[in-house]
Formats: C-alpha cells, sequence, structure tokens
C-alpha cells in the first residue's frame, strides 16, 4: 500500500452528471473506505483536528473505518458533530482538517471529509440512530432557524435534557442547505433529510412556516415560555452591484435561482414553480454560491461563463468545486467585472457589458485588489445573468426586537459564547459572522448550546 | 396542514377561504399578506389577507383563478388543508402607525379594482374600528364580478362601485370615478390607497398626480420566499430598488416604476401558459 497516494473516489463521469440532478461524487465503499483509512498514521498528537472547527476526535473515527467498526465510527462522529453527512460533503477540507494532516507534507492528506460522509451515511443505510434521547429536564428553549448553526445548537440543547422547538421561516427545514446548496453536491432525500430527521430522534420539534418578527416575535416567545432563545436566522439577504439594467428581466440573485430549482425543484416539470434559463448565463462572482449557480443552470442546458474579478488562485470557492465546475464544462473569464446589463425591447437581458481588472496593492483582506484597467469595455451576448455576489443577514429579527444590538453590516453582535446584547438571548452562524461555512455555523450553535444551558442552570441555583 | 375551514364563491372564478392558521390570525394586521402552498409540488402562491379572527384563528382570503396554481386551490374544498401556510408577510400600512388624532382629521379614499377589493377590506374596517370615516371605489369589469360589496358598504361611509361595461353602479374605470369625485363633486380628499392590478394602480397613479393626491399602492410583483431573501420581487421606487416583500408591499405611487413592474409581472407568462395547458389537458 502506498500510504502516501489518497485512494480515488468514484464520481459520476462529467458528460454524464452535466445533463442531470443526481450526487456528482459517489462515495466509498466499505473496502474502499477501510483501504483510505488504513492510511491514516492515528497521530498521537494529530495536526488534523485542531484543522476542524468542532474538534471531531479525527484519528478515532478514522481508526474504527480502519478496522471496519462503521457503527462505532458513526457514534464517535456524533459526540461532535450532528451533520456529518453534509460536513463530510461541503466542508472546505483542503483549508481545515485536511490542510494540517501530516501526511499532506509528504503526500495526499488522508481523505477525512470523503471518510466522515461515509460513517455518516453507512449508518443512515444501515437505519442507525446515533446519539440518545436525554431525560427531560422540563426547560424549555427556542432555536430561531433550522440552518447548521440552528440544528446544532438545538441538537446540543436536546443532548442536555432541554425541551427544543426550532421555528423557521420555510416550509422546508435545513436552511442554506436544502434551499441554496445543490441536490447534485448535497442530496435532500439521502442525505439532509435523514440527518435532519435524527434531531427528531432527539425529541426537537420543528414549526415551519413561522417567521420571527412576523408571525411570532422574540418577547412574544419569552411570554409562550422559552427560557432561552437562539437566533440562527443566517445571511440569507442577497446582495446586487448596483449597475444599470439589473432589475431587467432574467437577472437573477443567485438565491433566487437556487431557491426556485432546489427549494422548488423547478427542474422538474411536475413542480408549479417555474424557472428560466436562456441558452447563454453569465454567473457573476467567483464562490461557492456562483459554482452552485453556473453548474445548476449548466444542467438546465445553458452555456455558462462565471465572471471573476480577480484570478483562479484567488477564487473563493472549494477546490473540489471549481475543478467539478470546470471538467462539466463551465467556463471562466477572470479579472473581468461587469458594469452594465444590457436589454430587448420587451427587457429580457441580451448583453452584458464588462471592463477588465488587473491586481494591484494587497487590501485589507490580504488579497490583491482589482483595479480597473483603462478602455477594456467589452461586451457579450448573454440571456441570462445570476448575481452570486454574497448576502448579509436579514435585519428582521433584529428590528423587530428591542435592545438586540447589530453593527453596520446588519450582524447581530454576539461574543464567542453567543450571547448577545439580550438578556437570554443568544445567536451564531452566519447571522452573526456574515455568511461564512456550515462548520463554523455549526460550531457556534454548539458553543452557543452550552452558554444556554449555563445561563439556565444559574437561574435555577 | 392548514384547515380550509369555509369557503364561498364570490363570481366566477373568484372565492374565498377561511383558513386555520392561528398564529397568523394573531398577529395580522392591514396591509399584510400571506405565502401558501396548496400541495407537495406546489409553488409558493401570494395572497393578501383579506380578513383575520383572531379568535377563531382564522385568516379569511379571496383569489381569482388565474393559472395553474390558483386553479389547482380553486378546485379544493372546505375541510381540505393547504400544505403551507405563512404570514403575516410584509410590513403593516402605514396609518396603521400614525396618531389616531391626526388621522380623524384625514379623509382616506380607497380605490380598489376587481379582486383588489379584499385587500381593501381589512385596512377600511381598521379606519371603522378606530371610528374613523373613509369612502371606497370598487371597480370591476362587469356586475357579476363585483365583489364584498356588502362587506366594503358596511366599514365606509360612501361606497361608489363601477363598472367597466356600464352593467353596474357608475359606467367607466376606476380612474374616471376618482375624477368624477374629486372635479366634477368637489369632493377632498388627503390621501388615496389603490390596490388592484398593477395596470390600473399605474393610472391610479398617473390620476391622482394631477391632483397632488398623496396615493398608496400595493404591488403585487412575482415572489418567491417574501422573506427578503431571494430578490424576485424587487421593484424600482423613487430611483432605488427595492424588495416588495419585506420593504413593502404599500410603496407611494407617485415614485413607483410601474412600466418596469409591468414588464417583469410578464418573466414567466409563456411557461405558465404551457403549465396551465397542462392542467386543462389532465
Ligand atoms: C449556494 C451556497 C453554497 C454554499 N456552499 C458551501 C459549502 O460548500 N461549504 C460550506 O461550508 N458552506 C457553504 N455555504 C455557506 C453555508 O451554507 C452557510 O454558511 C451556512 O448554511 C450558515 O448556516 P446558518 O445556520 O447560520 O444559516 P442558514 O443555513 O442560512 O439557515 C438560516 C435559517 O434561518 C431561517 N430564518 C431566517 N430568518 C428567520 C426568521 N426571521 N424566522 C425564522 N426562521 C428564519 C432561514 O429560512 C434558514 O432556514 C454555501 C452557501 C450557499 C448559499
Ligand atoms: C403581495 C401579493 C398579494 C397578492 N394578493 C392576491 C390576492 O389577494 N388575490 C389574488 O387572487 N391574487 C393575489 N396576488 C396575485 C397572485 O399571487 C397570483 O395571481 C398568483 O401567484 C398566480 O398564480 P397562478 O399559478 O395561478 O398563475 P400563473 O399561471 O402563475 O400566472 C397567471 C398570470 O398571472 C401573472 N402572475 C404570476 N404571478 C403573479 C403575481 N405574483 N402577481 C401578479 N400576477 C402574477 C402571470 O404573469 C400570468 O400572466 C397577490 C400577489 C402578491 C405578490
Ligand atoms: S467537520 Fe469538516 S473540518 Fe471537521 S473533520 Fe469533518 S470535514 Fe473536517
Ligand atoms: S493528522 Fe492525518 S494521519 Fe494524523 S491522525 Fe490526522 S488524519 Fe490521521
Ligand atoms: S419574494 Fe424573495 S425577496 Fe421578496
Amino acid at each position: 500500500m502506498d500510504r502516501f497516494t489518497r485512494v480515488p473516489i468514484s464520481e459520476q463521469p462529467a458528460e454524464i452528471r452535466n445533463r442531470n440532478f443526481e450526487e456528482v461524487c459517489l462515495g466509498y465503499t466499505e473496502e474502499e473506505a477501510m483501504k483510505e483509512a488504513a492510511r491514516c498514521l492515528r497521530c498521537k498528537k494529530p495536526q488534523c483536528r485542531p484543522g476542524c472547527p468542532v474538534d471531531i476526535d479525527i484519528p478515532d473515527f478514522i481508526g474504527c473505518i480502519a478496522d471496519g467498526k462503521f457503527r462505532e465510527a458513526a457514534q464517535s462522529l456524533a459526540v461532535y458533530t450532528s451533520l456529518p453527512a453534509v460536513c463530510g460533503r461541503v466542508c472546505p477540507q483542503e483549508t481545515q482538517c485536511e490542510a494540517t494532516c501530516i501526511l499532506g507534507k509528504k503526500g495526499d492528506p488522508i481523505a477525512i471529509g470523503k471518510l466522515e460522509r461515509f460513517a455518516a451515511d453507512w449508518a443512515e443505510r444501515n437505519d442507525i440512530h446515533v446519539g440518545e434521547c436525554a431525560l427531560k429536564n422540563g426547560h424549555k428553549v427556542a432555536v430561531i432557524g433550522s440552518g447548521p448553526a440552528g440544528v446544532s445548537c438545538a441538537g446540543e440543547m436536546a443532548k442536555k435534557g432541554y425541551i427544543v422547538t426550532i421555528f423557521e421561516a420555510l416550509h422546508e427545514p435545513g436552511g442554506v442547505l436544502v434551499y441554496g446548496i445543490p441536490e447534485f453536491r448535497l442530496p435532500l432525500d439521502g442525505v439532509v433529510r435523514p440527518e435532519l430527521e435524527n434531531l427528531k430522534h432527539l425529541g426537537v420539534e420543528i414549526e415551519t412556516n413561522v417567521i420571527v418578527g412576523r408571525t411570532i416575535t422574540i418577547d412574544e416567545m419569552f411570554e409562550e415560555g422559552y427560557e432561552a432563545i437562539f437566533i440562527g436566522s443566517g445571511a440569507g439577504l442577497p446582495k446586487f452591484m448596483n449597475i444599470p439594467g439589473e432589475n431587467y428581466n432574467g437577472v437573477f440573485s443567485a438565491n433566487e435561482f437556487l431557491t426556485r430549482t432546489n427549494l422548488m425543484k423547478a427542474f422538474d416539470p411536475e413542480y408549479a414553480t417555474p424557472i428560466k434559463v436562456g441558452a447563454r448565463t453569465a454567473v457573476i462572482g467567483g464562490g461557492n454560491v456562483a459554482m452552485d449557480s453556473a453548474r445548476t443552470a449548466l444542467r438546465l442546458g445553458s452555456d455558462v461563463t462565471v465572471i471573476y474579478r480577480r484570478t483562479m488562485d484567488e477564487l473563493p470557492a472549494r477546490v473540489e468545486e471549481v475543478h467539478h465546475a470546470i471538467e462539466e464544462g463551465i467556463k471562466f473569464e477572470f479579472l473581468t467585472s461587469p458594469i452594465e446589463i444590457h436589454a430587448d425591447e420587451n427587457a429580457w437581458v441580451n448583453g452584458l457589458t464588462c471592463v477588465r481588472m488587473e491586481l494591484g496593492e494587497p487590501d485589507e483582506s490580504g488579497r490583491r485588489r482589482p483595479i480597473v484597467m483603462d478602455n477594456s469595455e467589452f461586451t457579450i451576448p448573454v440571456d441570462t445573468v445570476i448575481m452570486a455576489l454574497g448576502t448579509s443577514p436579514n435585519p428582521l429579527i433584529a428590528s423587530t426586537t428591542e435592545g438586540l444590538d447589530t453593527n453596520k453590516w446588519e450582524c447581530i453582535i454576539a461574543d464567542d459564547q453567543g450571547q448577545t446584547s439580550r438578556e437570554g438571548v443568544f445567536a451564531g452562524g452566519d447571522a452573526v459572522t456574515g455568511a461564512a461555512t456550515v462548520i463554523l455555523a455549526m460550531g457556534a450553535g454548539k458553543e452557543a448550546a452550552a452558554a444556554m444551558d449555563e445561563y439556565i442552570q444559574n437561574k435555577y441555583k | 396542514m392548514y384547515k380550509i375551514v369555509k369557503k364561498e364563491v364570490l363570481a366566477p372564478n373568484i372565492f374565498s377561504m377561511d383558513i386555520e392558521a392561528p398564529r397568523v390570525a394573531k398577529s395580522a394586521q392591514p396591509g399584510q399578506f400571506v405565502i401558501i402552498i396548496d400541495n407537495e409540488k406546489g409553488e409558493r402562491v401570494p395572497l393578501t389577507i383579506c380578513d383575520y379572527d383572531a379568535q377563531k384563528g382564522t385568516v379569511q382570503i379571496v383569489v381569482q383563478a388565474m393559472g395553474k396554481s390558483t386553479k389547482d386551490m380553486a378546485a379544493m374544498e372546505e375541510g381540505d388543508y393547504f400544505k403551507d401556510f405563512v404570514g403575516p408577510l410584509g410590513k403593516a400600512s402605514e396609518f396603521v402607525h400614525m396618531d389616531l388624532e391626526e388621522l380623524r382629521k384625514q379623509r382616506f379614499l380607497f380605490v380598489a379594482g376587481g379582486v383588489g377589493a379584499a385587500p381593501v377590506y381589512p385596512q377600511a374596517r381598521w379606519f371603522h374600528e378606530n371610528g374613523i370615516k373613509c369612502d371606497i371605489i370598487l371597480g370591476a369589469k362587469n356586475k357579476e364580478l363585483v365583489i364584498l360589496e356588502d362587506k366594503l358598504a358596511s366599514v365606509s361611509e360612501n361606497l361608489y362601485v363601477c363598472t367597466d361595461d356600464g352593467s353596474y353602479g357608475f359606467h367607466g374605470l376606476v380612474t374616471a370615478y376618482i375624477e368624477e369625485l374629486v372635479v366634477n363633486q368637489g369632493k377632498k380628499y388627503d390621501h388615496v390607497v389603490a390596490i388592484g392590478p398593477m395596470i390600473m394602480m399605474k393610472f391610479v397613479a398617473l390620476t391622482t398626480k394631477k391632483y397632488n393626491l398623496p396615493t398608496t399602492v400595493s404591488l403585487n410583483p412575482i415572489m418567491v420566499d417574501g422573506t427578503g431573501m431571494c430578490g424576485a420581487c424587487r421593484v424600482t421606487v423613487d430611483g432605488k430598488t427595492q424588495f416588495a416583500c419585506v420593504h413593502g408591499p404599500e410603496f407611494d405611487g407617485h415614485v413607483v416604476d410601474f412600466d418596469e413592474a409591468l414588464k417583469r409581472q410578464t418573466q414567466y407568462k409563456d411557461i405558465e401558459v404551457v403549465k396551465d395547458c397542462k392542467l386543462e389537458e389532465a
């Protein structure tokens, strides 16, 4: 066995998958997983572990897999995470746990994410529900939002014995995992729903169709007897560029485009929600959201170009997604930025004018700042434009809750334990940090659960 | 699941339903709307709240069967359940937050076109309950399509009915009736609230502009989530992009870019026709 080479994983071939919404990566078989896991050195001082925001005991669960003890692997994961099948698929592993794996110094780091997903999928396939329902302690807490932050907070609180209700604005729980990230990356039925089902096994109730700030306020929730509240409402507000022509027909926010296809299943003609993609689509942005929009538009039959103002090296998207996108036939225009959208007489998009950029001095983020090049304007024909420029938190909850402080980006202000400026109110995830990652949101939910527990216990001392 | 406790046909293709949704009934205010998904494969359909009863825990909607989703809804009966019902969405009407004494000094004219009668009702009722007088113009294509006449009459001082074809009431469009009242009859109004099809609101706004009559309109662009998450509902108001579902749905009619809004409303017209045909074949 070559300790430095990763066991390859099977994927749907690019020329087939770019026409369907089935999952791209097919996952390891039992043999493959054991073989990959056997590469792990089970380090005494594992370098990988500090790279994981929720501190998963990586050598332990991987060791279990290597020994063929898949159930134990799933149990080990469940101690630290309530969404292993999700994180194994969507974590930016290359900058987290796998970045610091010791094997990475000489060869391929262990495929930690792929093994994590293997263990979680195995448990799901074999109908094994890890994690138990604790004895209820009689205290009621509420969680707002059912994205990764809310789910992890709710799971932790339930494990501690609290009676937990999640309030979710949409009709389907899961947050970005169901409305944003496409099925070809994160299947709803096989992956997200079962992980949410596990939450119900822990006794968590999910009430959908409740918009906090409209249907009910935080103050009314306290009146209903919830003793502490966690806000995990995410960063759902889409940004636009404020360039001319942005309201023409055929210009979407990535959120609208992805919500129509993922949450509302517009790609399936059986479903009532419509979607429209032209023959040529331009996606503006370079993060995961841009890749997901581009690959979705491609699957809906469009010829897709991603327009990004920096270079390939600065793309914030996960490496695996960029790689998959290129394989599937997505084109890229780097060092390019749109300045105007054009339309025909019926207000339908028919062109996009861009300028070329060059990279100047590094900015505060350490990345070199793109600068517009003189006389570099050019226009490309497109009929769909998708703006994937990032999102900010929805101000609804803060604006309807007295004494809940936010910063100038509308992010709720909370300390490392999730404590906000209001007593008994905690927050975490994208609502606090702005758009970030699944695993950071989960970590925040978990931290806040510890603080909520302490807060309630102290009240009764 | 949300039970349909009462259904009533108000006119051809227009029906009202009382739906059990206690949380929404408790927090609803005039000017707000809900989103309904009829079944597993349904879309999110925005509908204005027409009436609400916190005691009974019900919310009333009035729907005009237009395309696939609203026709599907029309086929549902008392005792059936909607899969999802969420709200109240959007901001409450501005007057709800105004000083009642100030408001008493003002005269409001509501202009309801077609199913726009439904959203006007809770607003006029709010005036009535707070002891403030208001007038209503209720317009429809023809006599058959005049809805909620009694309900609106019960909460207004004057209810003026008009039909496009003259089959009932004043013969003419609501805009003609506004001019009739303001110019010919010399009525004084301080504020107009117009709710109906986008094209009607556009022309009402153009009409009232001539008389410097402040005018609120309730926009109904295509929506998806209704919570500010997608931007499908964006409209240009006073040169700025606004999301109708969270910044509205009510806006100053004199600064709304209606031409853009009208075009945006047609985005899925061709697809809808296809879906609708499929429905008709089935
Ligand atoms: C298209 C896309 C692709 C992504 N890809 C990746 C990836 O590959 N890897 C990765 O790590 N991260 C990725 N991310 C980012 C990641 O999904 C988010 O950082 C993460 O989901 C944040 O979790 P959260 O729980 O804070 O919020 P969310 O997942 O946004 O969940 C918030 C929930 O709260 C609900 N809510 C909001 N307001 C209210 C209210 N007033 N009342 C009730 N409920 C409310 C929302 O409906 C939503 O369900 C991606 C994001 C997007 C949009
Ligand atoms: C805030 C708001 C409040 C509304 N209140 C009511 C109400 O109280 N009663 C009522 O009957 N309708 C109301 N509507 C309109 C209603 O949502 C649409 O008629 C419905 O979505 C059409 O769905 P459909 O599948 O039956 O028709 P479709 O087949 O989708 O469309 C039929 C026709 O209606 C147009 N259309 C599609 N969506 C909308 C929309 N959101 N608004 C206007 N036209 C649209 C299409 O372009 C097409 O020409 C409201 C809309 C909004 C945004
Ligand atoms: S949760 Fe993410 S960071 Fe942690 S071990 Fe799993 S893949 Fe790595
Ligand atoms: S650092 Fe790499 S080899 Fe060491 S325990 Fe972690 S995954 Fe295994
Ligand atoms: S409907 Fe999505 S933002 Fe308004």
